[in-house]
């Protein structure tokens, strides 16, 4: 394993300290591990906290600032964050009208926000839950956990924060994330494994002739292990599978082209150009896009791409201003 | 009938099982690892170990002195410390058997059982797990019903749990040729089965210590 850590086991801890010292916008609780908004935001407005396991950065902490997140509680690595992390957050930014937990649909990070919810409640905070789930990898979902949250939960993160930064109530600002998480699909890929720095050795093996096409954002494996192929190909591979579970033709869309944190944007942009080509001959209108890592699988080379239905709202709602490490425009 | 003081947990007995428990998870943290790195994501041995240790640590600051607090301070130590999917579920079950237990010093057998199988439906009502779903389900309730009936019989307290924790290793072993429906492991579909459910396996480590805890005194 070659990594830039001094210990695996002081990774995200010294990894904080070091969002601390460059974000002095920032404010880290490195006790419960949360990432806040340095000036918390006016009273009165729902505040939005998300959290997760580590090495998925920028998500979330990334993603805390004006315009997106007020706080993101950091889990070790692959990691649910704990419901005292996610209560102590939720205390500290409501302001009064109530806070959203973003909660990607994961086993672990669906139960101990359910448990910091009922805590917060006790406490008499308001609060509301969005659970994304928008991987279409994840095919039977009868009888699983249900479909990941990936990609679709960066762009509600930011969809979402400008409704709030609005002054829009609760249920107002809840209505927009489930229309988000109900409008994206998303698909992944990975050319390699990820190395956990605990473990010391890649998550899985992946021969250097063979893809794994459907993975997740933890190294979990995915949906099938084919051959490498052409960057075309794997676009079609990525494109196909979102393209045949929601009809993205009727409006116009923005659209994600993720890395998985191993994978040069040289790479990243020729991906999007493949992506670009497809949906426009399968007739679907981008109206925004998005060519970056922002959802990570910590060293893990590929990407992810996904696809979300928008219409004037939403694309006004994105186009707002945004002030945090991992997203800045419009100031 | 006449209940002999043996047949009685008070706390400090409860305590030396949350010892027990603890120890046996260290010691048996490696196997637990192995079982959740085949279908899972390689930390459930690291992530018990790492809970127990911080529950006998709390513990050790100073032991309540009615089952309810007792099993409150376990439940909100492993809750905040275990993190995952193990921390609410094992959190819940300890938090819902000090709400069943009540403020009283001891359980005898009944009570005892009573506590877990209210432990049982929490973990049920946060993991919406059913039988067959090759969870730690799959290992606590069939130790619950036999506990219950080993009762009902009439049996002493340590041949009810060492019946409960027989009734748990077998649900554990059960759980080999199962298709995972809950949790990480179920995104493995078909891939998951052939494999022990390491919730299960800590589920029946639990049992276990429970038996062995009673039956040393």
């Amino acid at each position: 394993m070659k990594k830039l850590i001094n210990a695996p086991e002081d990774v995200l801890i010294e990894s904080l300290r070091g969002v601390a010292a460059a974000h002095p916008e920032l404010s880290v609780d490195f006790e419960n591990r949360v990432i806040y908004r340095g000036t918390p935001k006016a009273d009165g407005k729902v505040a939005l906290i998300s959290g997760g396991g580590s090495g998925h950065e920028p998500l979330h902490g990334g993603f805390v600032g004006l315009g997106m997140l007020d706080a993101a509680c950091a889990g070790e690595v692959f990691t649910s964050p704990t419901p005292d992390q996610m209560q102590a957050a939720t205390l500290a930014v409501n302001r009064g009208g109530g806070v959203l937990h973003i909660v990607k649909n994961y086993t672990g990070d669906v139960m101990n926000f359910e448990m910091a919810a009922e805590l917060a409640a006790a406490d008499g905070v308001q609060v509301a839950t969005i659970v994304t789930d928008d991987d279409v990898a994840v095919q039977d979902s009868t009888w699983t956990a249900g479909r990941r949250g990936v990609g679709v939960t960066v762009l509600l993160e930011k969809i979402v924060g400008a409704a709030a930064e609005e002054g829009r109530d609760l249920a107002s600002v809840l209505a927009i994330a489930e229309k988000v998480n109900a409008g994206g699909r998303s698909m992944g890929m990975a050319l390699t494994s990820c190395t956990v720095p605990a473990a010391g050795k890649p998550t899985f093996d992946l021969p250097d002739d063979q893809m794994e096409i459907g993975i997740g954002i933890h190294g979990e494996p995915g949906r099938h292990r084919v051959p490498l192929a052409p960057a075309r190909e794997i676009a079609e591979q990525l494109v196909e599978p979102i393209l045949a579970d929601l009809d993205f033709t009727t409006g116009p869309t923005i659209v994600m082209l993720n890395g998985m944190g191993g994978s040069p944007l040289i790479e990243l942009y020729l991906m999007y150009g493949e992506v670009a080509a497809l949906l426009e001959k399968a007739g679907v209108t981008v109206a925004r896009s998005l060519v970056g890592n922002y959802i990570t699988s910590l060293d893990m080379a590929g990407c992810s791409v996904t696809v979300l239905k928008a219409d004037d709202e939403l694309l006004r709602l994105w186009d707002a201003p945004v002030s945090t490490p991992g997203l800045r425009w419009g100031l | 009938m006449t209940i002999m003081s043996d047949d009685i947990l008070t706390i400090d007995r409860l305590a030396d099982w949350l010892e027990a428990f603890e120890a046996a998870v260290t010691e048996q943290r490696a196997w637990l690892t192995e079982l959740d790195s085949a279908i899972g994501d390689a930390d459930h041995g690291a992530n018990m170990a790492r809970g127990m240790a911080a529950v006998t640590a709390k513990l050790e600051q100073g032991r309540p002195a009615t089952v309810d607090e007792l099993f409150k301070a376990v439940g909100m130590t492993l809750v905040s410390s275990v993190g995952g999917a193990s921390g609410p579920l094992y959190g819940t079950l300890f938090l819902r058997m000090g709400m069943a237990a009540g403020a009283v010093p001891s359980l005898d057998g009944s009570a005892l059982a009573a506590a877990l199988r209210a432990g049982l439906d929490g973990i049920v009502a946060r993991g919406k797990a059913e039988a067959g779903d090759k969870t730690m389900f799959d290992a606590i309730a069939p130790a619950i019903d036999a506990m219950d009936a080993s009762i009902a019989a009439g049996v002493s307290l340590a041949d009810a749990t060492r019946a409960a924790a027989d009734a748990a290793a077998a649900g554990r072993d059960a759980t080999l040729p199962l298709v995972a429906r809950k949790g990480r492991a179920s995104y493995l579909g078909e891939r998951s089965a052939g494999h022990l459910d390491p919730g299960a396996a800590s589920a029946a480590i639990l049992f276990e210590t429970l038996a062995e805890t009673v039956s040393r005194t």
